[in-house]
């Protein structure tokens, strides 16, 4: 740990170094990120039918993203750590208000309309849910006691269960990890752990019947897809078409045939994975997994070398999210997971995502370049 | 253990830490690698398997649309059709130079500068690589001049389809209704495997309605094709299972005759077969040609359908709301009887006016002068007003309430068709719960004529005509009689009655009073009784449009035509074996007995003589 410290300092003295200090950016994690947006774009342009104007809306966005990430990289981690609660209830406030929207629409609702522009509480949450339970978690000696481990549970409960029934699993599923990572980073027994794994399995009759209709028929369609081809099996298997037939090498930029003729929907958004393994094969999707893993792995040291109880436990829990978000994605478009709305990470196309990511980020480069002693 | 006091051992915590960030390494590992292992087996062990799949892409999954069903009348004479249409198709990404290949197209086959504009726009939303159409119909020229000049057209292409094409244009459309482009509210609710490759949707009518039963079943091919995506083999196939026939109930010669015999009026007929509810003339006049609603309706003919005083796309036979009038005396005439509130031989006194004892507002009789002494079946026959005051007086509003709505006022009749009108049934709690009022004996005066609240659809006047022709047994009317589809014959509806329970000789004095109205010396449709050997029992009416003032006199030669009065007529044949039970109503049409009743009398004397013929 000391000679990574020192290479910190070696690193420092540059002109243009300092310059980014000064922005507060953190220069690998930065680096790690602009690649995967470069990437997305080459990519969106194959997947999107070669299309400029859907390239160039993306561009907007990811460039509104990544100003948003420096602005929160400015704004002191002390700041962050007194508004967690508040920032946690005006969250929950808007949840619900959205619940109620829905409800005299007569339809799903997920969004607020702002007038300018949509606004998605659930994003917001996405951040403000890992914020409040390492606030709490940190106000009390590590790991965690019962009583904390039981009020903690139930804050990451409220609003995984308010944007369940939006009905949104996809992130219902990422605000329930963001909280869970920190009490995973928190120091949660293992013993624990392992009653909640078994717990989980013996509760599957139970959740299975709380589930909407079309949630089922991903899972069921996630067992066995090849049962109804031309309806909800069609994405996974025209997916592993894609992804199979891309091979080691891949058939080259532009060369994907699935998306070009249709037959893979959603190819832009949710299923871009599947462009992206037809087009540059197992190397490229190597590629790309180390890419992430690089990501992550920056995040986790930017954790590992914040200095107090709350940075520690909102920094690791956001790389773990991000995590998942790799996972849960990838393992959906090449059949391992059922199908939940979760697009891949920094790649597919959609602003709310993006935006949400790199605040998230714009948070850890916070963390790591405010600290006192390096 | 350390931490039993509330302390912070930040030592501990920061190596407690350290371990788990490590821990999550691993576990990000571990889960990484499976993913890596899973894409192994797709893109290096399964490559073979997957790459034939998609041999630069050429094997695809392509839906095989359903031919829909046809559509047919009850003697066999096709309403609904599918005919083959050719539509120009061009895909952008295969053509050099958009603007030249248009230009050239347009001087070619005559096209509008507006279909190029609007082809412009779908091409802006579409993606590059997918069909899109420029010309959904084209003629016999068009199409001869593009198949000589084709290989000058690199990308662009004529494709084959089946367009639904409903030969007997307005006769039909408010009963058999039409099919349009699906649009995206409905295309959210419906199957997706079903409707993949699918285009059109029932809109309206037993299109609409018997959408299921008529769409058929989606089937899939997967074919194998070369760059150019010409086919070249076909690997795998599940047939579509087309869409059923359905024959009707519907005699579409009757139906020409009621819709030619409304002539320039607006109005509507229904017709029933007493024994079995099936509907046997279904019009709503002016009727509108479907057909362009298939291939898409400019919006300027829509509006001009839209915006047309006829109303043309208005159903007025399932949703037209229309004071019965003096049709609905039967009805009550039979009431009076069953609740005991008059016998059939009892005579009232009519000086042409009745009044509420205490008030001076005189509710008039149609005739000055009044009817004299008359009994029921002479009420019936002349139509005496103040005969059914004072029996509507003695029954109360409870009582009228109560029997009409056994005849099915007030209540959808549940015939097979989307949209249908309630129609109303005005009783106590309505009007306290509606108008916060209380309910006027003056009002139960004028509901004893089929005037006031009362609004019933000509479909529902048709059901409870039918009721009473048949003692009492209330069926559900349907038109869809039989389904016939690959699995077999079915019936188009489960078949619905029930009875309602009155005494035979109360019936029978009703109709006999009906009967006169056709065939006495003083009937108020005495016209159409020549040239039969069997009775007609019915019942005319006359519905306001326009309140008359008290005193003032209602001249029909005075009054805008839109405010003339709506004539109706109720009947049924033959009396002594019933099987046509006929609603006419005429929109301003006047006198019931002068305009309605003949065309009644049209309708059953050739359905009739089909019958005997047969």
């Amino acid at each position: 740990m000391k000679t990574e410290t020192r290479h910190e300092q070696f690193e420092a003295p540059s002109v243009l170094g300092t310059f980014l200090r000064r922005l507060h950016i953190d220069i690998p994690l930065f680096i790690g990120l602009l690649l995967t947006a470069l990437l997305s774009m080459v990519i969106l342009y194959s997947a999107g039918g070669q299309n400029i104007d859907i390239l160039m809306r993306q561009m907007g966005r990811v460039g509104l993203a990544f100003f948003l990430m420096t602005v929160l990289a400015h704004i002191h981690p002390y700041q962050f750590k007194r508004y967690s609660t508040v920032l946690f209830g005006f969250g929950i406030i808007l949840l619900i208000a959205v619940l109620i929207i829905g409800q005299i629409g007569k339809g799903a609702q997920r969004w607020l309309d702002l007038g300018f522009f949509r606004f998605q509480p659930s994003e917001m949450i996405k951040l403000t849910t890992p914020m409040m339970i390492a606030w709490y978690l940190a106000e009390y000696p590590l790991p965690p006691k019962a009583k904390q481990l039981f009020i903690a549970t139930l804050l990451i409960i409220i609003p995984t269960l308010l944007i369940a029934k939006q009905p949104d699993l996809g992130t219902a599923l990422l605000v329930a990890s963001s909280g869970a990572g920190v009490l995973f980073f928190g120091g949660l027994s293992w013993w624990i752990m392992g009653g909640i794994a078994a717990l989980l399995t013996a509760l599957t009759p139970i959740i299975w019947h709380f589930m909407h209709g079309y949630q089922r028929d991903r899972v069921l369609t996630f067992l066995n897809p090849e049962a109804d081809p031309l309806g909800r099996g069609y994405h996974i298997i025209q997916s592993k078409i894609a992804i199979g037939s891309g091979g080691v090498y891949g058939k080259g930029w532009l060369g994907s045939t699935q998306s070009e003729l249709d037959f893979l929907p959603e190819s832009s958004t949710d299923f871009i994975f599947a462009v992206f393994a037809e087009e540059f094969g197992l190397l490229g999707c190597l590629g790309l997994l180390t890419l992430y893993l690089l990501i992550i792995a920056r995040c986790l040291f930017i954790a590992s070398q914040a200095q107090d109880s709350y940075s520690r436990l909102l920094a690791s829990s956001l790389a773990f999210t991000f995590f998942v978000y790799v996972f849960v994605n990838i393992g959906m478009v090449i059949g391992v997971l059922p199908v939940v709305g979760v697009p891949l990470p920094l790649i597919s196309y959609g602003g709310t995502s993006i935006v949400t990511l790199l605040s998230g980020f714009g948070i850890l480069m916070s963390i790591h370049t405010h600290r006192k002693f390096r | 253990m350390p931490n039993m006091y509330a302390i912070k051992d930040h030592s501990l915590e920061r190596h407690l830490f350290i371990n788990r960030i490590l821990a999550a390494f691993i576990v990000i590992s571990f889960l990484t690698t499976g993913l890596i292992v899973r894409l192994i087996y797709l893109q290096v062990v399964g490559h073979a398997h997957y790459a034939s799949l998609a041999k630069d892409n050429s094997i695809k999954l392509v839906p095989l649309v359903p031919t829909r069903g046809m559509i047919y009348d009850r003697n066999g004479k096709v309403l609904a059709e599918n005919t083959p249409s050719y539509s120009l198709e061009i895909i952008p990404e295969q053509v050099h130079d958009m603007d030249d290949t248009l230009s050239r197209l347009q001087k070619l086959l005559d096209i509008s500068n507006e279909e190029i504009d609007q082809y412009q726009k779908l091409r802006k939303r579409q993606k590059r690589f997918v069909s899109s159409t420029l010309l959904l119909s084209m003629n016999d020229e068009q199409l001869a001049k593009f198949a000589v000049a084709r290989p000058y057209f690199p990308g662009v292409d004529i494709r084959r389809q089946l367009v639904r094409h409903y030969p007997y244009s307005e006769l039909t459309a408010h009963v058999v209704g039409y099919v349009g482009r699906i649009n995206e509210a409905e295309m959210k609710d419906l199957p997706v495997a079903e409707y993949r490759g699918s285009t059109h949707i029932g809109k309206l009518g037993i299109e609409r309605s018997y959408e299921n039963d008529l769409h058929g079943k989606t089937g899939y091919a997967e074919i194998e094709t070369n760059v150019q995506a010409r086919l070249l083999n076909t690997l795998n196939e599940v047939n579509p299972e087309p869409g059923a026939n359905l024959y009707l109930t519907l005699d579409i010669d009757l139906q020409k005759t009621a819709y030619d015999a409304l002539e320039a009026f607006n109005g509507a007929v229904v017709a029933i077969d007493i024994k079995t509810g099936g509907v046997l003339v279904f019009v709503s006049r002016p009727g509108f040609d479907p057909n362009p609603f298939v291939v898409g309706i400019t919006n300027e003919a829509y509006q001009s359908l839209q915006s047309s005083e006829n109303q043309p796309l208005y159903n007025r036979a399932l949703r037209g709301l229309y004071p019965p009038g003096s049709t609905v005396k039967p009805f009550v005439a039979l009431a009076g009887l069953e609740y005991e509130a008059i016998t059939a031989d009892q005579k009232l006194f009519c000086p042409g006016f009745y009044q509420l004892p205490g008030v001076t507002h005189r509710y008039r009789d149609w005739k000055k002068g009044g009817h004299g002494s008359v009994n029921m079946n002479q009420a019936i026959t002349e139509s005496c007003d103040v005969y059914f005051y004072r029996l509507a007086a003695t029954l109360g509003i409870d009582n009228m309430y109560d029997f009409l709505h056994k005849f099915g006022f007030g209540e959808k009749t549940g015939i097979d068709l989307v949209g249908e009108k309630t129609g109303l049934l005005p009783s106590r709690e309505w009007k306290f719960e509606k108008k916060n009022q209380a309910w006027y004996p003056g009002e139960t005066l004028i509901t004893g004529i089929g005037q006031g609240y009362l609004q019933v659809t000509p479909i529902q006047l048709a059901r409870a005509t039918a009721a009473l022709a048949n003692q009492g047994k209330m069926i559900t009317p349907f038109l869809v009689d039989k389904m016939v589809s690959v699995q077999g014959v079915r019936p188009g509806v489960v078949l619905n009655s029930y009875n309602i329970p009155m005494k035979s000789e109360n019936v029978a004095s009703v109709i006999e009073g009906m009967v006169n109205v056709v065939h006495g010396a003083r009937g108020t449709a005495k016209g159409i009784n020549r040239g039969i050997d069997y009775q007609i029992a019915g019942k005319t009416g006359t519905a306001q449009v326009l309140g008359i003032k008290q005193n003032a006199k209602y001249n029909e030669n005075s009054i805008d035509f839109k405010y003339r009065d709506h004539a109706l007529f109720m009947s049924f044949a033959p009396v002594d074996d019933p099987k046509i039970a006929v609603a006419v109503i005429v929109e301003n049409g006047g006198h019931g007995g002068s305009v309605a009743a003949p065309i009644a009398g049209q309708v059953i004397k050739q359905f009739l003589k089909e019958k005997h013929e047969n």
